[in-house]
């Protein structure tokens, strides 16, 4: 069984990080779309995904919210990524797999997943 | 959907659009019983009389965008369809609770799933509203309660991914625990 105990080493811990993820207004924002539609096409493990790469990799510029239906209900799920400057790119019919990509790839790299954006998805 | 515990997700999401501060999922296995019941509890802003007479139908919905609202429908279908039922009780301005009653050896009623996924998700949303997990499994009792949570965390958020990392590992620690 978890103890308190150890969540109060994790507070200890994340009480720095979390002045510098508030500091961070600048920072990267991760959407996911959490309506019925993104749930029933799989959106949980997506987010999840997206919160496991994000502490793995330890970024601390970068926060994973959550959205409603976005309104594409059969491209779901969407995951919408906003970088500070440059304009929001939509990525559509999400996977972990993808996530861990999109991490990898956009984010880290500042190169967005083309293969996956929305713009793809309708040629 | 796949997994009970996506219904339960969707409908707590439900109950944070609808301002609440405190929700509660509340959750029983009875093996005795052959009994799988489901509640989720908020003191959220809760339906008008004229609204809840509508609300389990699909073309019945808050939002504004388009007409359809498939939430309750497809839980309620999910029960009926394994020989259960879904009750409804809200008031405006006190909060809403729904539960939802399966036979829990049906053929056709889907596994619970992922409750620390759902759990873990519904806290990411929502770090400022507190959630009560409570499961009960033949007589053995779990509970998740973010009210102590976050006198441990003395200011912390919830939704810190370590945070929420230790969240989803106690869940699933404690549903484990009492299924033994």
């Amino acid at each position: 069984m978890k103890s308190l105990a150890e969540l109060q080493e994790i507070r200890n811990r994340a009480i720095n990080q979390v002045n510098l993820r508030k500091d961070r207004e600048d920072g990267i924002r991760v959407v996911v779309g959490m309506a019925t539609c993104g749930i029933a096409a799989g959106a949980r493990p997506v987010l999840n995904a997206f919160l496991q790469e994000v502490e793995k990799r330890n970024l601390t510029n970068v926060t994973v919210t959550q959205t409603g239906c976005i309104g594409m209900c059969r491209l779901e799920p969407i995951v919408e990524v906003y970088v500070p400057g440059q304009d929001k790119v939509t990525y559509v019919k999400m996977t972990e797999e993808k996530a861990a990509r999109v991490v990898a790839e956009h984010i880290i790299n500042n190169q967005p997943v083309s293969d996956f954006t929305i713009g793809s998805e309708s040629k | 959907m796949r997994e009970l515990s996506l219904h339960i997700l969707d409908i707590a999401q439900n109950s944070i659009s609808a301002h609440s501060t405190l929700i509660q999922i509340n959750i029983e296995e009875s093996s005795k019983d052959n009994l799988l019941s489901i509640e989720i509890i908020d003191n959220g802003s809760g339906m008008s009389p004229e609204f809840l007479k509508t609300v389990r139908d699909p073309f019945s919905t808050t939002r504004t965008t388009r007409k359809v609202g498939m939430g309750i429908s497809l839980f309620e279908a999910a029960a009926v369809a394994c020989g259960g039922r879904l009750e409804l009780e809200s008031e405006l301005g006190k909060g809403t609770t729904l539960k939802t009653y399966f036979q829990l050896d049906h053929i056709d009623r889907a596994p619970l799933g992922d409750m620390a996924g759902t759990i873990q998700t519904l806290i990411s949303g929502a770090p400022d509203i507190d959630f009560i997990y409570r499961h009960s499994k033949n007589g053995k009792d779990f509970v998740l309660d973010t009210t102590q949570l976050r006198n441990v965390l003395d200011g912390v958020p919830l939704n810190t991914p370590d945070v929420l990392l230790w969240i989803s590992d106690c869940v699933n620690e404690g549903l484990s625990e009492i299924s033994q």
